[in-house]
């Protein structure tokens, strides 16, 4: 039986470059098996460079780890998909797979590769929902995809039954979920800042700013141009369920604190396909868990297995 | 006024060597009614869905039953126009046949083209209908060059809806490095949040955009009056109150008023429409092919005013470009049919940036 790897996902928050770098040569010690490396919010965030993404790809892989570049997730301008391509192209030079969150990237991944054999990642904002898309993107290359975060468990195992051979399943298990992506960035607007100047805001919030109702329930989370859940995806109880139906690699969000220790229950339970038990200190400041999608409800609910 | 649609006028027919440049006007129908007034005002084309999943505004009471879309294709071919199938949601693990076989039906009811999101289900139509025209949907989130380039090499599409969060330069770069046909919205209810990309409905309803072709869905809306004050709910989550002297709006997820570090307000969007009357000249110089108008689930009335109003408008701005600007009785028609109080031009101008 071969044991289910786990896998970070691409930091969605914006941190310094000392507070990024720290997160990462922290996560070199944690049993994680993959780490997805990039920008995928927003291109205005600069502390990161792609040098220094592909420079710090570099060191994640000389700890062992397999690195993916993951590629911007909204793009909006033609400067934008110019540096996609050119992302693409060092990746590819370097040896890194790439993750594709849109379908430019998956374009640009086709140009590059021109005919050789080079895989990508179709993220989960590639909205693969059945296996008609998914067997297409496996013919362009896919050699894992990541489910949109609302398909139920009762569908996935329905994919699963239809997957194209070698192609790799990536389901997060934990953290935040990416609700929503728009032009216009909700922190500039909740400083009164536009876009363009917006001063970088998003540096204040490193788990994102808490979006209430209008009774004080703890609602969403807003993150430059991204919205996501205020409650955060745990899936720690399913996780026999995924291996069962041969999901490959268990992703977790990355937040700000508690991710060596929520790594720690995720790697415990795989190594026994038990389940994940994570402490309540470790959900981000004021979340709730959910798992409402996996059950085929509203995302926000949470039922104790 | 001149109805060009009237004379079987289409995208980018030229009277005379340079002398005109205008493009499609494409209305949405969920009746029968709204379809005929759509072709009686003017429209080029007429977007509808079949009453399922398998469309975008999967709305009770909304869409056609089979031997109505069959009227309203024989009404609009009689008069040289155009009928589009949208199946623009995405088809579900355990449902795909469903979407499949809206395709099927498309085809039988001739459908001038499907308007499609999801790539698996391209596939299907370009293997089992070669012949039949591919346009990509709004829902598809193709922003980029690259994104539709990918889907005309892979499936040969013919048009793509470009989601609302593109300026007009970027549209025009676009339009430039591509071949296929481009189609924007020139008016209607704005998404704030790109299509096919955005699940906020099913995080509080279970039913989005993608999965069900709903947002907000109406049966999880609650309206409750405590005291004065109206509470507009959604699967019990508040959305919005409102005072009794303040207008209520349907409680739409991110159209609602949240608190956001002690401040509250419209944290996400203001309830707003698109309006692109003044950008005409612009649109139609760049080379869009197709104005979209939004709105599916309006009623009749609205498809009528607005198709009239829109071909006036392009009609004007396609004969005399330069002395174009949009009449106040066009600005005041449509502002009667705009949802919320304020009207914006959306990402075409980014008033925000």
């Amino acid at each position: 039986m071969q044991t289910l790897q786990i896998s970070l996902a691409p930091l969605a928050y914006y941190w310094s470059k000392e507070a990024t770098l720290r997160f990462y040569v922290d996560a070199m010690q944690w049993p994680v098996d993959i780490v997805y490396l990039g920008e995928v919010i927003c291109s205005r965030r600069h502390q990161m460079k792609q040098e220094d993404w592909l420079a710090l790809a570099a060191e994640l892989r000389a700890a062992g780890k397999e690195v993916v570049l993951s590629s911007l997730t909204l793009i909006d301008n033609d400067a934008d998909r110019r540096n996609l391509h050119k992302l693409v192209e060092r990746a590819m030079a370097a040896g890194f797979m790439i993750e594709a969150n849109d379908f430019s990237a998956v374009r640009a991944v086709q140009m590059a590769a021109a005919g050789q054999d080079y895989g990508f990642v179709a993220g989960p904002h590639l909205n693969i929902y059945h296996e008609g898309t998914l067997a297409w993107l496996a013919t362009l290359g896919a050699r894992r995809f990541v489910p949109p975060i609302e398909m139920s468990g009762t569908d996935l195992a329905a994919l699963q039954q239809q997957r194209p051979a070698h192609v790799a399943t990536e389901v997060q298990v934990w953290g935040r979920l990416a609700l929503a992506y728009s032009a216009r960035c909700f922190i500039a607007r909740h400083h009164h800042l536009r876009k363009d100047t917006c001063e970088f805001r998003c540096e204040m919030y490193p788990d994102g700013l808490a979006l209430s109702t209008r009774e004080d329930q703890e609602f969403l989370i807003i993150n430059g141009i991204q919205t996501q859940s205020a409650t955060c995806l745990d899936l720690g109880a399913q996780l026999p369920e995924l291996a069962a139906m041969q999901v490959d690699v268990l992703r977790l969000q990355p937040q700000s604190q508690g991710m060596d220790a929520v790594v720690q229950a995720f790697h415990l339970a795989r190594q026994v396909r038990g389940i994940a038990k994570v402490d309540a200190a470790c959900l981000p400041a004021h979340a709730q868990r959910s798992n409402g999608y996996w059950l085929a409800r509203p995302g926000m609910q949470w039922q104790e297995a | 006024m001149l109805n060009l649609a009237s004379i079987g006028f289409s995208a980018y027919e030229v009277i005379g060597p340079g002398l005109m440049k205008t493009c499609e006007l494409v209305a949405p129908a969920g009746s029968l009614l709204a379809l005929k007034a759509a072709v009686d005002k003017g429209a080029n084309a007429i977007y509808l869905g079949l009453r399922n999943a398998t469309n975008a505004r999967n709305f009770g009471g909304l869409n056609f039953s089979d031997y109505d879309i069959r009227q309203g294709v024989a009404y609009a071919h009689a008069r040289d126009r155009q009928v589009l199938f949208a199946i623009n949601t995405f088809p579900q693990a355990r449902a795909a046949a469903e979407w499949r076989a809206a395709i099927d039906t498309a085809v039988q009811m001739q459908a001038d083209a499907v308007i499609l999101a999801d790539p698996g289900l391209m596939a299907y139509a370009r293997d089992g209908y070669p012949d039949l025209r591919l346009h990509l949907s709004v829902q598809g989130s193709a922003t980029t060059v690259d994104a539709i380039e990918l889907m005309r090499e892979q499936f040969n599409i013919k048009r793509a809806v470009l989601p609302r969060v593109l300026t007009l330069l970027e549209i025009e770069k676009i339009i430039q490095q591509t071949s296929v046909e481009i189609e924007v919205f020139g008016f209607g209810s704005l998404c704030v949040m790109a299509e096919g990309r955005c699940l906020l409905s099913s995080y509080v309803t279970a039913d989005s955009p993608n999965n069900k072709g709903v947002c907000s869905p109406a049966h999880a809306v609650k309206w409750e009056e405590r005291d004065q004050v109206l509470y507009a709910r959604l699967n019990g989550s508040l959305i919005d109150r409102y005072a009794a002297d303040e207008a209520a709006a349907y409680p739409t997820l991110c159209k609602g008023r949240f608190q956001v570090e002690g401040k509250t307000d419209y944290a996400l969007e203001e309830p707003t429409s698109l309006n692109a009357l003044a950008l005409l000249p612009k649109l139609l110089k760049m080379g869009v092919a197709a104005i979209k108008i939004e709105g599916r689930q309006r009623s009749p009335s609205y498809v009528s005013q607005v198709v009239a109003t829109l071909r006036a408008a392009l009609d004007a701005a396609s004969i005399n470009p330069e002395r174009y600007s949009p009449k106040p009785d066009w600005q005041t028609t449509l502002a009667k049919h705009a949802e919320g109080a304020q009207v914006t031009q959306g990402a075409f101008e980014r008033p925000w940036k």
